[in-house]
């Protein structure tokens, strides 16, 4: 794949075929896109759906997938053309992909994207049934030429065999017959002991563009004519311009442009590098804001008086809060996560090309459907005038729906009427992101005489990951991973608030689970040890219900794993934490030194189940990576707020985990004949309250603020 | 400005740029090489890693000016089929996720390999820390590192 998109032209069979499919496949689709949108996240009225389209077999037998989800790293590219391949019996070898074009009719508008972890769960059903479809026409088509009736043919590696002559039609020299039959209705899938690739390692198809420099990214975009942009913004979160004088910046030799923006002042050149040292010299007055005197600290005491008050329900159960006044014991403790930053190592990026009647755009985007309707607002252009080319991302992890990068593109780009390639410094990325939102969180638990819960409360303050997404005072990604585990308490009172901080946030790996996750994680183990049980024994207890089950079996197979309960090295301590989320269940068992007060996560024992497994070796992948996301941020990951301005400015400030860091981790798949549940974001929750649990068994010293770095070990 | 000479991939350049404008933007915007990625502008996470007279070095911080005479390798002059070892045994550990950094992972291990045929673990971490990787494919580096010194 090149990583533009292609052209959309296709033979006209498989487009009738896949558009019946696809009246056949919203009866699947309705109830999952409504989920969706009562999320929240796309704030626009129901798109007809109709996936087709997917699938163009030319006559030289080669085969091109059109995959609808954006590839971020997670592997889409190869895993939704394993679906499609899968039923259509294709030969892989003689695979193409492209990435789809924005067309909600043809692809599914808001699922025609990479969030939620739900790229294969909405797809499962639906490529599948678009995959066999068209392998049914083929079949037809070669029964028909052979005069035999259709159970006398199977396929097989892209051809028709009959199989009383073994006489073979290779697919491309079907594919002509085959488009003029009327369209199967209710072609079967495969009974999953057929499959030949899905749930066995397939290698990724982006690989060897990626070794060597060939993949395009955003960054790696040049057009004839193509100038070069950075954008001053405000350094007050919420500033405006008050004034500003470009007589030094368009000095810099190579600046060719200096032009006012919503979002901020735009220095043009043509080179980066002009573009930045124009930047330098730059005068702009602010107006500051609101936000001039806002500070961590300040944002830290509205959370913790707002947490003392009643707050919107999240969860009621039992007789809630007043269980734990007639508990034998009762534990009362503060949680608490900053700020965060999303920082993919490709920098927000844009190229942007408005002319006066149309317009297009080269972009990594998560949700092209958004991005495009952004840049459809800001060019001031219908949607058929407006063609955006999805191309590889340079990592994203919630951070690349729409927004300002879109907008600023394509905003500069009109002003200056050149292609434009808008670049974020590393500064900018970090400065001006939208930023997974800091919480607090009083919780309070009651243990009965013999060590086990009876009650339990959370009481939390976090700003909603997204304002639409606000029900009741409630925002369900703020208590997500508190209000909804499967632990059978059976007194229980989860509580939020909105703070109304004027800071902007978004979707972060995991989301709410992220935060969430290491207040409730840390909480049951401080059951635990109040309770004088072991933390597997007390989580096997609450977990013993049916619905719970899921959950249990992986907690019991990283308990195995992780030979939990039999003695250690010296110095090495055990923590183990679990999550349900995204429609998948992870119990992780880390294994911890602390020395001198110095850290060092030496294992981590994972155990997962997703369902039925599309890409074996994608779930390792997926899971080394959301451990490896999670673990950065616990370590020392933290955005904070001096003046309304963010204080970090580059990764010597916001430092990832790096190589010499790196636990080896251990993943453990649970099998399963589930449909298949998310795997991009399950990784992500658990690994900060594992590695908490095990300082404290290392240490005896409970973390309950993110991040380790903030609390001294020593 | 300046004309300012040098070698990259074995081909002679000459660019008419700022003293102090960086190799990578040099390589990237001049000359087209968009292999060699920014992430930081600081030194700081390795991405725009190439080899400088065969040393590892991140070309957000060499300003044009000192690489005059030189001769600089990028991921695009590695090898011209990803035969090199490094990138097969990438590929054989289908180490890439989103791919972004890995030209600065490459270059990175490239050059330690050249050095030291059989790195340990230590030598490793040592070798790869300026080279950050936000999809955290680093188990998948130190083995494709592992099996591409084994290939030697």
């Amino acid at each position: 794949m090149s990583g533009t998109t292609g052209k959309l032209g296709r033979r006209s069979f498989l487009q009738t075929g896949v558009a019946a499919a696809g009246g056949l496949l919203i009866g699947f689709y309705l109830p999952e896109r409504g989920k969706l949108l009562a999320q929240g996240p796309f704030g626009r009225g129901p798109v007809a759906l109709t996936p087709n389209a997917f699938i163009h077999i030319s006559a030289d037998d080669i085969v091109t997938l059109t995959v609808h989800k954006p590839e971020n790293g997670q592997g889409t590219e190869t895993s939704i053309a394993m679906l499609l391949a899968e039923e259509l019996d294709c030969d892989w070898k003689k695979v193409r992909t492209e990435f789809a074009p924005v067309n909600p009719d043809l692809y599914g508008g808001a699922t025609q994207g990479t969030f939620g972890s739900q790229a294969i769960s909405t797809s499962w059903t639906p490529m599948r049934r678009t995959g066999a479809a068209a392998r049914d026409m083929l079949v037809q088509a070669a029964a028909t030429k052979w005069g035999v009736d259709k159970s006398m043919c199977r396929t097989e590696s892209g051809s028709v065999i009959n199989t009383s002559t073994n006489a073979r039609l290779t697919y491309g020299s079907l594919a002509d017959a085959a488009s003029k039959l009327p369209v199967p209705n209710n072609a079967a899938v495969k009974d999953p002991a057929q499959f030949r690739l899905l749930g066995k390692p397939m290698k990724r198809r982006d690989t060897a563009v990626k070794v060597s420099g060939q993949a395009t990214y955003a960054i790696d975009v040049k057009l004839p004519g193509m100038v070069y942009a950075v954008v001053l913004r405000s350094p007050v979160i919420g500033g405006k311009v008050a004034g500003f004088d470009a007589t030094k910046a368009k000095a810099i030799p190579g600046v060719k442009d200096v032009v006012q923006i919503p979002e901020g002042i735009a220095v043009v050149a043509d080179s980066t590098y002009a573009a930045i040292e124009g930047r330098k010299v730059l005068d702009v007055k602010w107006d500051e804001g609101a936000n001039a005197t806002l500070t961590s600290a300040i944002i830290r005491q509205k959370l913790m008086d707002l947490t003392a008050k009643s707050g919107a329900v999240g969860k009621t159960a039992g007789t809630g809060e007043a269980a734990l006044a007639s508990a034998a014991k009762k534990i009362e403790v503060a949680y608490e996560a900053p700020y965060l930053a999303h920082a993919p190592m490709e920098p927000h990026t844009c190229v942007a090309d408005v002319r006066a009647d149309s317009a297009e755009l080269w972009v990594g985007t998560q949700i092209p459907g958004v991005a495009n309707t952004d840049a459809m607002r800001i060019a001031g252009l219908p949607a058929n005038k407006v063609k955006l080319h999805t191309l590889y991302m340079g990592g994203g992890f919630g951070s690349r729906g729409g927004g300002a990068y879109i907008t600023e593109a394509v905003g500069i780009s009109k002003a200056v009427g050149a292609p434009v390639k808008l670049l974020y410094t590393r500064e900018d990325d970090l400065q001006h992101d939208r930023y997974r939102p800091t919480s607090y969180a009083r919780m309070a638990a009651g243990l009965d005489a013999e060590g086990w819960p009876v009650a339990f409360t959370g009481n939390i303050a976090c700003s909603s990951f997204s304002a639409q997404g606000l029900q009741n005072g409630l925002d369900r990604e703020g208590v997500s991973g508190v209000a909804d585990t499967l632990y059978s308490i059976p007194n229980v009172l989860v509580q939020y608030h909105e703070p109304g901080i004027d800071i902007p946030t978004n979707y972060w790996r995991s989301v709410g689970h992220s935060q969430n996750t290491f207040f409730m994680e840390g909480f049951i183990d401080e059951m635990a040890a109040a309770g004088g049980k072991d933390p597997v024994e007390l989580r096997r207890k609450l977990l013993s219900a049916p619905a719970a089950s899921r959950l249990l079996g992986v907690l019991n197979l990283a308990a195995e794993k992780s030979n939990w309960g039999k003695p250690l090295p010296a110095g090495r301590f055990r923590g183990v934490a679990v999550v349900n989320c995204f429609g998948s269940f992870n119990a992780q068992v880390a294994e911890v030194s602390v020395t001198a007060g110095k850290l060092q996560v030496h294992r981590v024992v994972s155990a997962v189940d997703c369902g039925m497994v599309v890409n074996p070796a994608g779930i390792v992948q997926q899971q080394q990576s959301a451990i490896v996301y999670g673990l950065s941020a616990a370590l020392r990951g933290a955005i904070t707020i001096d003046k309304g301005r963010v204080e970090q400015t580059n990764f010597h400030q916001y430092e990832p985990l790096r190589i010499n860091e790196m636990p080896v981790v251990e993943v453990h798949i649970v099998p399963s004949t589930q449909n298949p549940g998310g795997m991009g974001e399950v990784g992500t929750p658990a690994i900060a309250p594992a590695v908490a649990n095990a300082i404290f068994a290392a240490t005896g010293k409970r973390i309950r603020r993110l991040p380790f770095s903030s609390n001294p070990l020593a | 400005m300046a004309a300012v000479k040098f070698a990259v991939n074995g081909k002679q350049q000459t660019v008419d740029v700022a003293p102090q404008m960086p190799l990578l933007w040099v390589l990237r915007d001049t000359l087209g090489l968009t292999g060699t990625k920014f992430g930081c502008g600081m030194q700081l996470c390795g991405a725009c890693t190439v080899h400088v007279d065969g040393v590892a070095t991140r070309s957000c911080g060499a300003a044009i000016s000192t690489v005059a005479g030189k001769s600089i390798t990028t991921i695009e002059g590695l090898s011209p089929d990803q035969s090199h070892p490094v990138q097969r045994a990438w590929i054989e550990s289908d180490v890439p996720q989103c791919g972004y950094c890995q030209s600065g992972q490459i270059m990175s291990a490239a050059a330690l390999l050249a050095k030291n045929k059989a790195p340990t673990d230590d030598e490793i971490d040592t070798a790869m820390r300026g080279n950050i990787c936000r999809c955290g494919t680093y188990q998948a580096i130190r083995e494709a590192i592992h099996k591409a010194g084994g290939a030697k």
